[in-house]
């Protein structure tokens, strides 16, 4: 387990981005536990580090390069201006300066420079550049896994480079020489094999929804379902597994029900996909990726639905809106009148301006609400129709929802919002050390609009953001019920019984 | 007349490594696939949108302004001011002079001192901005000291020891129609020819890739329309 650590002061006087002095190698201890051969092998990669690992790494970043441009044109084009320096969450919190962007970049590029570029092979020093050994790896190992892939350093790069495209490339490469990361790669082992990342089988999860659905009856008084695998449903329903028992994940999952409930729209939920999240995207591997999605695609078609929808879960967001239609589609056996995928958000949002939710805000009259906009929603992804939906649609549902809203501090929302800090695969214990840090600027910004306007709810709509507050918010004196599920806060406003 | 030749021959060549040296890495750069669609968000919807997004890029350097108002000032006076030089310097290339290239005479004089304050405050940046300094390499400083040297050289010619700008023009003229005449041995021209060459070198080796890199950059060019057009390339597309 990490050693012990002291969680960053938050300040008293309000100054949200404080850019710290950096204090070289202080998170150089920071490093998950590495995958052994049963979690690495199911998923396509060597059990252990193979031999000449050296070649095969520069190899195949070769192969990622000529297969990237993105890559490709970040790898060539940093001018090392600084800009993103200040930008990375963990850099804000660790003081680490290889957490600054641009000095994470270069733990790769300095590589990439070596081995592909003219400056790099006869002039290294001059540029650099330097070989590929033990000691990068580990560097690599260390400070790819200090990496969310939030995009922050990506918007205010004058170019657009993004690290996550880097960082992706760099736990791939790992993963090809059989350095891969064990939080990652034994979750998606149990998606391939059970069909989500917690390893619930069938029966477990259908058990669990028919408790959820007594629980809710008893307490409502109304019999919402939360239906599993039911053939020719209107509406397949992905979401992250988190929200099958997860703290305060569930109660957004029984506010989906109570949506679909007072809508009257037939849904289901697939046991056979029943993850909306997709950790391949985190490592970088296209294989694992286009193999995760094909399962949901799958599961639509054998359960003939007309519509799939999203649930709350950031990056598995991302992977659907971005990346589906292209690695799975098209998907022209789904209803072609509705988005497809459609974001959860957007479904409600739709309903309440058709008039479809009959909503009591009062009823969230005891919340002080905020929103936490998560990285993967805010910043390579949309909803809705216009650039910037899904900034207004999701604060447009907790306002027509609650009473009570107010925003953080406009540098840390909407595209420019702080990581939670538990992002791309980054939420596990033996990464608690980084975790806690790197959701300083978060709390940060929380701690203003809960000294000003005594916030006592932040709402997100990532299943890794929730679990990760779990975590961050206690460390940082602020209560852990503090944080809920978007749908939470709609469920709790939508009057059962008013439209049947 | 040998000094002439050397240049000429200097000149044929670095032209001819900057043009393939750059043109090569636009064919590797339009050639490399971008699998899946990774717009940084909010981004356009429309190709349309894509254009204005990066013309505002181009032009105001949008992002950067949004990043760090210090990098952004002198950044964007820096590349201002390269851009009114080398437009002014189009008038040792043309016979007539093309109308604008007259008009802007006047400010492409001075442009060499803003090109100058704004590297010299980058230059600093990298002395003074602890982050700025761990993350410099070398070749950063050389860069910059070299381009510096391109603009000081260049007002050596225009305010210390002018030369015969005459047969300057002449020269370069003659090495575009392969008639070759004399070059002015001035000390300021020797040294701001050769850096100029020296510049042009290494450009397609360098960072200054990100001049062609800015175009292809997907986090910047995509439009963000997955959902609506199917996107497939490279991986993607098997």
């Amino acid at each position: 387990m990490a050693a012990k650590f002291d969680t960053p002061k938050l300040f008293e006087n309000i100054e949200i981005i404080d850019t710290p002095k950096y204090e070289a190698d202080t998170m150089a201890h920071s490093s998950p536990f590495v995958a052994k051969a049963k979690h690495n092998e199911p998923i396509g990669f060597p059990g252990e580090l193979v031999d000449n690992w050296e070649e095969k790494a520069v190899f195949r970043l070769g192969e990622l390069v000529d297969g990237s441009r993105a890559l490709r044109t970040f790898l060539d084009s940093c001018v090392k201006c600084g800009a993103c320096a200040d930008k990375c969450h963990y850099f804000l919190g660790t003081k680490d300066p290889k957490n600054m962007p641009v000095a994470r970049q270069d733990l790769l590029r300095s590589i990439y420079r070596r081995y592909y570029t003219f400056a790099g092979k006869y002039f290294p020093k001059l540029v650099g550049a330097r070989d590929m050994d033990k000691s990068v790896m580990d560097e690599w190992y260390s400070y790819f896994h200090q990496c969310s892939q939030c995009r922050r350093c990506s918007v205010f790069c004058p170019y657009g480079i993004d690290t996550a495209e880097i960082s992706m490339a760099a736990r791939d490469i790992m993963d090809t020489v059989g350095k891969g990361q064990k939080y990652s790669n034994e979750i998606l082992g149990k998606l391939h094999t059970i069909g989500n990342n917690l390893g619930l089988p069938e029966k477990a999860l259908a058990n669990t929804l028919e408790e959820l659905e007594e629980e809710v009856e008893e307490d409502t008084g109304f019999a919402v379902k939360f239906p599993l695998d039911v053939k020719g449903a209107d509406v397949l329903l992905i979401t992250p597994s988190a929200d099958f028992f997860a703290e305060p994940h569930i109660d957004g999952l029984i506010g989906y029900g109570k949506v679909f409930h007072q809508a009257g729209i037939s849904w289901t939920l697939s046991s056979y996909a029943s993850e909306a999240a997709n950790f391949s995207m985190f490592i970088g591997s296209s294989d694992n990726l286009k193999k995760v999605a094909e399962r949901i695609r799958d599961a639509a078609r054998e359960l003939g639905v007309k519509r799939i929808i999203v649930g709350e879960c950031g990056h598995a967001w991302r992977v659907a809106y971005s990346f589906w239609n292209t690695l799975v589609g098209p998907f022209d056996f789904l209803d072609p009148r509705y988005p497809a995928p459609q974001h959860i958000v957007e479904f409600t949002h739709d309903l309440i301006q058709r008039g479809g939710l009959n909503l009591d805000k009062e009823a969230n009259d005891h919340r002080r609400i905020t929103f936490h906009d998560s990285c993967n929603v805010a910043r390579a992804s949309r909803m809705g129709n216009i650039p910037g939906g899904q900034f207004i649609l999701p604060r447009e549902l907790i306002t027509a929802s609650a009473n009570n809203f107010f925003d953080m501090s406009p540098e840390t929302i909407h595209e420019n919002t702080f990581c939670c800090g538990g992002g791309g695969g980054l939420l596990t214990d033996d990464l608690l050390e980084l975790r806690i840090k790197g959701a300083m600027p978060r709390m940060q910004a929380l701690k203003q609009v809960v000294d000003e306007h005594q916030v006592n709810t932040m709402v997100a709509i990532c299943a890794i953001c929730k679990a990760q507050f779990n975590k961050a918010l206690p460390a940082y004196q602020f209560p852990m019920s503090m944080i809920t599920s978007l749908h939470h806060v709609v469920g709790d406003a939508i009057q059962l019984g008013t439209k049947d | 007349m040998t000094l002439s030749v050397v240049f000429a021959l200097l000149f044929y060549s670095a032209t001819i490594l900057l043009v393939v040296g750059v043109g090569r890495k636009i064919v590797i750069y339009a050639r490399t696939p971008a699998p899946l669609k990774i717009p940084t968000t909010p981004a356009p919807t429309t190709r349309r949108g894509v254009v204005w997004r990066m013309t505002k890029e181009i032009t105001v350097f949008q992002s950067l302004f949004k990043s760090d108002k210090w990098v952004w000032l002198f950044g964007w006076v820096f590349h201002a001011a390269l851009a009114l030089v080398l437009l002014r310097h189009l008038r040792y290339f043309q016979e007539p002079v093309w109308t604008v290239v007259a008009l802007i005479q006047p400010f492409g004089k001075y442009a060499a001192f803003a090109m100058i304050f704004g590297l010299a405050g980058l230059w600093a940046r990298r002395f003074l901005v602890d982050r700025v300094r761990y993350i410099s390499t070398l070749s950063d400083h050389l860069m910059l000291a070299l381009i510096i040297a391109i603009g000081l050289s260049g007002l050596g010619i225009k305010y210390i020891a002018h030369t015969d700008i005459i047969a300057l023009k002449a020269y370069m003229m003659g090495l575009m129609y392969f008639d070759l005449q004399p070059l002015p041995d001035d000390g300021f021209v020797l040294v701001h020819l050769s850096l100029v060459i020296t510049l042009m070198v290494i450009f397609p080796i360098s960072k200054l890739l990100h001049v062609p890199g800015l175009f292809f950059m997907p986090t910047r060019t995509q439009v963000d329309n997955p959902r609506e057009v199917r996107h497939t390339a490279g991986w993607t597309a098997k």
